[in-house]
């Protein structure tokens, strides 16, 4: 993959909390405000969004051709995913530095993966 | 590159902007804050290798700017002591040594940011120094690149750019956000070098350096930051919907082989649904602030109406014509009105916009311009004139430059 006319990143946060304290106290939830007003006002973020937890969700597995359903809860810690942001950045040192910014918990992680674009295909048709 | 220098760059690119801005309304300069900003950045570059990046780099890229301000202005001043000089040196030191107030700041920030962007998109500039000054101090981007993406050399930038800063040094441009009547006028010229910058990008074509589509992307930026910086003037916000709303298109608009793809043929499942949410968002916030629709709100909407439509024949052509009259209204142009006749030929039929493509015959700035020849012919064959169809079809065919253009017009020429 060379140079890109875009890049965008996905940050995928992956909260170090267990799903019985999922929602974050007032002053977390102000703090990722402000970040998320700041990589507004930088003009780099696309869109974001915040999961429910995996109680209201479910998995489908697939073996032998076939899905498999298991409702949540989900326990694995690190496993779950809490949010994603979507964020456009020259590179991706650029996109570490936005993840870096963030007023994330002890033991959080956030994963910086870059979006396949439509230009990564269009060079193989 | 090593990974911290690749870290120190993102960190620039980040911070850049903010810095230059808070400088040069410190040291009443563009080019002395670009100056500062610049020799910061190194100093960065020799101690955050070791050091490691600071908690808050842009505070310590700043605090460093001003220290170094200060030192200059000690030194000019011995040289020539000046009475107004002390002030200002009075302001900086306190301004060096205060520690930013958590609730002014964001103001400051979006003072500072603004103050620039007016001032690099200054009137006094030719648009070609607006905007390469404006990608340079506002945009982070580095001369080179700066050339690479408008197709000139490095030292036409550079030198660019430097008469720019020395222009507004000379013409004594204030470093401030314009108020009252001066508002909209300097705002304007700020929309034009964004939409400017845009275009460049979006006239890029397949193979060319790929630092020249990137300018849609530094444009969208610095629009998205305008946007939230003055979100109570709909035309920021116009220009925005209008710019998320044709960049949804750029993985449609190119075929395989490099050749532009009309917006009637384009595989709209190619579309980018996430900037065309954008871009509805944008016209929304533009709308909401009421009041009538400005020229960019105007296209913006109209491109709306193509984005909400899953074909061509389920776009509300009727409202696309209403947009096209208003527009018309608003910014009259010849091109404006050939789209306009184009929607009502789909929206009213072939008569009512062979009258207005029949009006702009004698149109001097449309007489190099195949569209209108390729448009008429379409019309004529719709309403059965063949003959002089074909006759249009041939003069198309003779003013356009792009050989498959050339090949399409004469299977049309054959098909009738």
């Amino acid at each position: 993959m060379g140079d890109h006319t875009l890049m965008r990143f996905m940050m995928i946060m992956k909260p170090n909390i267990s799903e019985e304290n999922w929602a974050p106290s007032a002053e977390a939830i102000a703090a990722m405000s402000a970040y998320n007003e700041e990589l507004t006002k930088a003009g780099v973020l696309l869109a974001l969004d915040g999961l429910q937890p995996t109680a209201m969700g479910a998995r489908v597995s697939f073996a032998s051709g076939q899905p498999t359903v298991t409702d949540g809860p989900f326990t694995e810690a690190q496993e779950m995913i809490g949010g994603y942001w979507l964020i456009q950045a020259k590179s991706r040192q650029e996109a570490v530095q936005w993840a870096s910014r963030c007023p994330a918990a002890d033991g959080d992680v956030i994963e910086v993966r870059q979006v396949y674009e439509m230009s990564d295909f269009a060079d193989e048709t | 590159m090593t990974d911290t220098v690749a870290a120190i760059d993102a960190v620039w690119r980040i911070e850049s902007a903010r810095v230059i801005g808070g400088l040069a309304r410190l040291v009443h300069d563009v080019g002395l804050a670009e100056d500062l900003a610049q020799d910061a950045f190194v100093a960065a570059l020799q101690q955050w290798p070791r050091s490691g990046i600071p908690d808050n780099p842009g505070a310590w890229l700043m605090a460093t700017a001003k220290h170094r301000a200060i030192d200059q202005l000690r030194h000019r001043q011995m040289a020539e002591r000046r009475h107004g000089q002390l002030g200002r040196e009075l302001e900086l030191e306190q301004m060096a040594s205060e520690p930013d107030l958590d609730a002014a700041i964001d103001d400051q920030i979006g003072d500072d940011l603004l103050s620039l962007l007016f001032a690099t998109c200054h009137p006094v500039l030719s648009t070609s120094a607006r905007a390469a000054l404006t990608l340079r101090l506002f945009g982070g981007l580095t001369t080179g690149e700066i050339a690479r993406a408008f197709l000139v050399s490095e030292a036409t930038i550079a030198q660019r750019v430097v008469r720019a800063k020395r222009t507004l040094a000379e013409a004594r441009v204030p470093l401030e956000v314009p108020s009252g009547d001066q508002l909209t006028p300097r705002l304007a010229s700020v929309l034009e070098v964004i939409y400017l910058i845009f275009n460049e990008g979006y006239s890029a074509t397949a193979g060319e350096d790929w630092m020249r589509p990137a300018l849609c992307e530094d444009a969208l930026r610095v629009g998205r930051i305008l946007a939230e910086l003055l979100p109570g003037e709909a035309e920021v916000h116009g220009l925005v919907a209008l710019m998320e709303i044709q960049a949804s298109r750029s993985g449609a608009r190119l075929g395989p082989g490099g050749e532009p793809v009309l917006l009637f043929e384009q595989d709209r499942s190619r579309w980018d649904r996430i900037l065309i949410h954008r871009g509805l968002t944008a016209l929304r916030r533009a709308e909401r602030l009421g009041g009538a629709l400005g020229p960019y709100a105007l296209q913006a909407a109209i491109a709306a109406c193509h984005a909400r439509a899953n074909a061509p024949i389920e776009t509300d052509w009727p409202r696309i014509v209403a947009l096209y009259d208003a527009l018309a209204q608003l910014a009259p142009s010849p091109v404006v009105e050939l789209n306009r006749a184009v929607a009502v030929s789909i929206a009213f039929g072939p008569d009512a916009a062979l009258e207005l493509v029949d009006a702009l015959r004698d149109e001097p700035s449309l007489a190099g311009y195949h569209l209108l020849p390729s448009v008429r012919a379409d019309l004529l064959a719709r309403v059965g004139r063949h003959d002089e169809a074909r006759a249009e079809l041939a003069r198309a065919a003779s003013l356009t430059q792009n050989a498959g253009e050339r090949r399409l017009l004469a299977q049309r020429a054959a098909s009738l």
